[in-house]
């Protein structure tokens, strides 16, 4: 017998003396709903005050990138070559930016640009899906992230997300910077991937 | 007096291992009531329907197994099914070797501590280095994680920066910055040699066949950017019906775990990366782990296979608290390791026995579990079982006199009037040391034994007082 089948043999032999079975219920929307109801509300703002609650930062305009790199002198990174037009006239030319990653040196890059596919205001998270050209590696090796999304892709709370998950074969929601507080409980940001996410929000 | 298994551990442990893990599990709690009880009108609601889901899960892994094979096939997924530990390894191995493959990054997950992944492809030739920071530490150390959460909530800074310059990972420094940051650079470039990634799974929806993973450091991302071959070890159990009861699961189990409204990274993936995608593995396989797992389904305890692994329970538990995750001597610690260990132990059962009675069944667990399940009634049910089979309880109370009281009416009786003589005797002459000291000071209340019985005989009976 194959471990298939035995398996599924012992499954069907312990559960054939359970009847009936435990059904399934249905929930409402509105049960995994939060207490404070955000649709009236601009899910910008919430966005960006839920995101600044996980210590990340959300930035409406180029100019405000491109200073915030400069103050923390991160002059080189990855940019996605499908935002380079975009985002190049801001960023000027003390800049080095690349659009390939070249992942024999995640290290050189401070900064990553990548393109995000939406964000979900009630966590301040931000969502990417794999159909995007962006490496996976240059949202997650570089120091400082920026996922650019658009206004318009904001949505309420999780199950509204999850209702739009689609077909990608791989989605991944981002809420702030890696974190770890494995050593005494004490908050470290940066392990793994970056110590700072910032969500560029364009019109 | 001989004390419990659990007692004597407690007894030994360090005293600032205790306070970490006291402190540890307290704050974690905290957190969690405030993030839950804060955001929902109704959050035990939203717990009492979790349950329901996950039951309906268990109940029907007959219809639900087959039909996450047939999804995860069609999205591209090799499946492979093992029914033991061992299987389980030997699928990783043999994974390895087509591919020709010998290192290995690794994620956080229980299964593959259940089977001993690690040591047994070091033993093979394989390099598997774990990722996730507190994992990471245990691997140098060759310790075991003492939570399912926080796996070294049991040390503190100093142990962690002895550790790391025995590894050589610079010299002693306890900053829990600087500790971080070597383990970065240290791991980024394991990630970027390894040619596989491991991880396990969170839940697993049969309607997509998407597999949902959670982590706040990244580490699993990692795994899945830098590797080309990703590999899954999950456990029958982590179904769910439909993607839409991903909703109230991810809103429940962050909440529950750490405090967080959601973890940083929250993975959805139902296969190999997508054809324009630089990064990620081209190679997806899943293996379905047993493990014991069909013996709990078959066993009157089944309920403890909707377990989410959020360690809710063990930040709540009196008995975690001041006892640490390694007194309970197997992978999964606390009030749902009391339960699950004795059960998926198989024929070692009776030496997982004393789990279930190191508690004192105040209910706590059951109150905090996100998928509502009745922990101390599975506690009791295994005791039963434990008593049933007569494993020695060594330890436990002696209640031989009590019983033979409590059979006897006429024994019983009597033994309540001599309790009476409590009541006249001097001080001096009470028989138990423990009881003459306290009563040096106090004194005992009048005796009262059989005012029950008395009540209960001339109680007539009526209909039910009616509620306000």
């Amino acid at each position: 017998m194959t471990d298939r089948e035995t398996i599924l043999s012992r499954v069907r032999g312990a559960l054939a003396p359970l009847k009936p079975r435990a059904a399934l219920p249905e929930w409402d929307h509105e049960l995994a709903s939060l207490r404070r109801d955000l649709s009236g509300q601009d899910l910008m703002a919430v966005f960006a005050e839920r995101l600044r609650l996980v210590n990340g930062l959300a930035l409406t305009d180029l100019a405000a990138l491109a200073a915030y790199l400069r103050e923390n002198k991160c002059l080189h990174g990855y940019c996605d070559p499908d935002l380079l037009a975009e985002c190049s006239p801001a960023l000027g030319s003390d800049f080095t930016v690349e659009t390939t990653f070249d992942r024999s040196r995640v290290d050189d890059y401070q900064f990553g640009i990548t393109r995000a596919t939406g964000g979900i205001a009630e966590s301040g998270t931000l969502i990417f899906k794999d159909h995007i050209r962006s490496p996976r590696l240059a949202a997650l090796a570089p120091w400082v992230h920026i996922a650019v999304i658009r206004k318009s892709e904001i949505f309420t709370d999780i199950p509204q997300a999850i209702a739009a998950l689609g077909q990608d074969p791989n989605i991944i929601w981002v809420t702030g910077p890696s974190k770890t507080a494995d050593v005494e409980g004490i908050l470290i940001e940066g392990v793994h991937g970056p110590g700072v996410q910032i969500a560029l929000v364009l019109p | 007096m001989a004390t419990q298994p659990i007692d004597q551990f407690s007894k030994r442990l360090r005293p600032d291992t205790k306070a970490s893990v006291y402190d540890g599990s307290k704050k974690g709690h905290e957190k969690r009531t405030q993030v839950l009880f804060d955001r929902f009108p109704d959050a035990n609601r939203l717990r009492e329907i979790a349950g329901e889901i996950k039951q309906h899960v268990v109940e029907n892994l007959d219809t639900y197994l087959p039909q996450v094979e047939a999804k995860l096939q069609a999205n591209g997924v090799k499946v492979h099914w093992a029914a033991t530990a061992a299987a389980a390894n030997e699928i990783v191995l043999a994974i390895m070797r087509a591919r020709g493959a010998t290192k290995m990054v690794k994620s956080k997950t229980m299964v593959s501590e259940e089977t001993e992944l690690g040591p047994f492809l070091e033993k093979n030739g394989v390099e598997c280095v774990e990722t996730d920071l507190g994992e990471f530490i245990v691997q140098i150390d060759h310790d075991h994680p003492s939570h399912l959460v926080k796996p070294i909530i049991h040390k503190n800074r100093r142990d962690i920066a002895t550790s790391f310059e025995k590894h050589g990972l610079g010299a002693y420094n306890d900053d829990p910055e600087v500790i971080t940051r070597r383990a970065r650079a240290h791991l980024r470039a394991k990630y970027l040699t390894a040619d596989v990634g491991l991880t396990g799974a969170n839940f697993i929806s049969a309607e997509s066949g998407r597999l949902v993973l959670v982590t706040n450091e990244g580490n699993s991302r990692f795994c899945l950017a830098a590797t080309q071959c990703h590999i899954a070890m999950v456990g029958i159990e982590k179904i769910l019906p439909r993607d839409h009861d991903l909703g109230l699961f991810l809103n429940l189990l962050a909440r529950s775990a750490t405090g967080q409204s959601l973890t940083v990274y929250t993975e959805f993936i139902s296969g190999p990366k997508a054809p324009t995608q630089p990064d990620g593995p081209e190679e997806m396989h899943v293996i379905l782990v047993d493990n014991g797992r069909t013996d709990v389904l078959a066993s009157e305890c089944r309920d403890i296979l909707r377990c989410i692994r959020c360690g809710a329970c063990l930040n709540v538990c009196p008995v975690y608290r001041q006892a640490s995750g390694h007194a309970y001597r197997s992978v999964y610690p606390g009030p749902v390791g009391a339960v699950l260990s004795p059960l998926l132990a198989g024929e070692k059962f009776p030496a997982m026995a004393d789990l279930p009675k190191a508690s004192s069944l105040c209910g706590a667990c059951h109150e905090v579990c996100p998928v509502n399940i009745p922990i101390p009634d599975l506690l009791l049910r295994l005791r039963d079982k434990a008593k049933q089979e007569h494993v020695p309880s060594p330890g436990t109370p002696p209640m031989g006199m009590w019983s033979l009281l409590a059979s006897q009416p006429a024994a019983w009786k009597t033994a309540l009037l001599a309790g009476k003589l409590l009541d006249y005797l001097p001080t001096s002459l009470v028989p138990v040391p423990a009881l003459r000291a306290w009563e040096g000071s106090r004194s005992l209340p009048a005796w009262r034994g059989g005012k029950f019985r008395r009540w209960m005989q001339q109680r007539t009976p009526g209909p039910h007082p009616k509620t306000p």
